[in-house]
């Protein structure tokens, strides 16, 4: 079955090749969730204390616990992303699927599948333990929990298709960006505080990362403003272009790739 | 017929010149060696007829299509093997083949993976992780996968590199039995010329990008007036003369 030229046949298989991996290692499985959980159990307790001296953590409980699950699903969908790339590079398995039919925007696609299934399984354990632990369910904000959930992983998305073509570009030496890049952008996106905290030069940056609107339209329904339309469009218009602008970034490198002669001398 | 037709190919990384100007047909249904020293621009040709590379000018086309504007047309139709590039090492070899077998679109893939699995005595090791193999069945493993499509065209990098003589001459047997009953091209990159000798039936000899000669094993031999392939490598390398049209 094919359409706009992509083959789903293709994208399953290579979706197949990372659940191979996947099935064949349950330390990999059990450290997707270990990370998320850890976090979210010392947040937790962060605060719970947090609850007892402060007023506006007082007002909504969880909005710290919601901040951490949303925080780790944007993390999660770039790691996702990355390191299925970089699997390829590690295994030195490019040049094999450079000269088959997978064409790079099939590639590009069993990226995203796999990134979401790494997600549900690096998230959702920890979102299910915060329950019985703090009595909190991030499952309560109902449907705008839907679209935090896809505007934050469609973020991570572009991120980790960024990292891939910064890897590819210049090597395995740039590997760490896949963890390292997206905390650059932690401070500005609002997880655990308002974009107003920030000083008034940074906050136009802020309000350019679709995560600022997504973590701010979350804390407005914590505390009991209601659901922002508005923000939630503003996210998913940006994320449309990062997304967009990530594909772009790494169909180019690829195509620069091959003229560079790069995909067959990638590896360890 | 022809398979493969390159015509003013060239290749440039920067100021460095890989290939420089070279054309050459490919005729279906034969086995074609590149030849050459190391940094003569076999590898840069090869990866340039798999669409792997973009010439810098030039046109190539495989199996009647062109290869720089239409590769995805023609890549189903052509396999490829290298010692120099791995299969993921911690997928066994049955899901490594279950995998490509979906990326080339192989219909009855477990019958398909059957019958290789039986033809290059896979079975011993069908489910053992592909990084835990000896350099000799990574080789099988390979070319298993390399012939998982039935491919038209097969094109070998050091098909034999870093195997025991054993092996290498029965992975050389199979490759000759294989083109023999399906019709395949095969093009190969060899440093071995008792290989070279035994399985092609043109060879095209490389040396600082260009295709300096051409012609089939015994016709070679014959023009340098020398007993081997070896010796008739070593004159071009060396610069030496033709001995045979050296004036007395």
């Amino acid at each position: 079955m094919s359409s706009a030229g992509l083959s789903a046949r293709r994208i399953a298989a290579m979706c197949l090749r990372h659940l191979y991996i996947l099935k064949g290692s349950w330390p990999r499985v059990l450290e997707m969730a270990y990370w998320p959980a850890v976090n979210m159990v010392v947040w937790g307790f962060t605060s719970q204390f947090f609850a007892t001296t402060s007023s506006w953590v007082a007002q909504a409980a969880g909005v710290l616990i919601g901040a951490v699950i949303l925080w780790d699903v944007m993390f999660r969908g770039n790691l996702g992303v990355a390191l299925s790339f970089l699997e390829e590079m590690w295994s030195r398995n490019l040049g094999h699927l450079s000269v088959s039919p997978l064409r790079p925007g099939e590639l590009v696609a069993s990226m995203i599948c796999m990134s979401l299934i790494r997600t549900v399984i690096g998230v959702l354990p920890a979102a299910l333990l915060a329950i019985p632990l703090y009595h909190y369910s991030i499952f309560d904000l109902g449907l705008p929990l839907i679209a935090f959930w896809v505007s934050l992983m469609v973020s991570g998305w572009a991120i980790g298709l960024g990292v891939s073509a910064l890897v590819l570009r210049f090597g395995l030496g740039a590997e760490s960006l896949a963890w390292v890049l997206i905390f650059a952008i932690a401070p500005l996106a609002g997880i655990y505080y308002p974009i107003a905290t920030l000083p008034g030069w940074l906050q136009p940056v802020a309000w350019a990362m679709p995560p600022a609107h997504v973590f701010e339209g979350m804390r407005s329904l914590m505390l009991g403003h209601g659901f922002r339309a508005d923000l939630l469009a503003s996210a998913l218009a940006l994320n449309a272009l990062y997304l967009g602008g990530g594909v772009v970034l790494f169909l180019r490198v690829w195509q620069g790739a091959r003229v560079r002669g790069a995909l067959l001398n990638v590896g360890e | 017929m022809t398979a493969i037709t390159v015509r003013s190919v060239s290749k440039a990384f920067g100021p460095v010149v890989a290939v420089d100007d070279i054309s050459f047909d490919i005729a279906a249904g034969s086995t074609t060696a590149l030849l050459g020293g190391n940094g003569a621009g076999k590898t840069t040709t090869l990866s340039m007829l798999l669409g792997l590379l973009v010439p810098t000018s030039g046109a190539i086309t495989v199996l009647g299509e062109d290869m720089i504007r239409h590769r995805y047309r023609v890549l189903p139709r052509l396999n490829f093997s290298s010692p120099y590039v791995d299969l993921p090492h911690r997928l066994t070899v049955r899901q490594n083949l279950t995998v490509y077998g979906h990326l080339y679109g192989v219909d009855h893939l477990k019958a398909r993976i059957a019958e290789l699995t039986e033809e290059l005595e896979l079975g011993e090791f069908l489910d053992r992780a592909a990084g835990k193999l000896s350099a000799g069945q990574k080789t099988r493993v390979a070319l298993a996968k390399a012939l998982l499509n039935t491919p038209a065209l097969l094109l070998l990098d050091e098909p034999t590199a870093s195997l025991d003589p054993d092996t290498a001459d029965w992975v050389r047997g199979y490759f000759q039995a294989y083109r023999d009953r399906v019709g395949a091209t095969i093009v190969l990159a060899s440093h071995n010329m008792t290989e070279v000798e035994r399985m092609c039936d043109h060879v095209l000899i490389m040396k600082q990008g260009r295709i300096v000669d051409q012609g089939s094993p015994v016709a070679l031999i014959e023009r340098f007036g020398r007993d081997t392939m070896e010796e008739v490598f070593l004159d071009i390398a060396r610069d030496r003369q033709h001995p045979a049209q050296a004036e007395p």
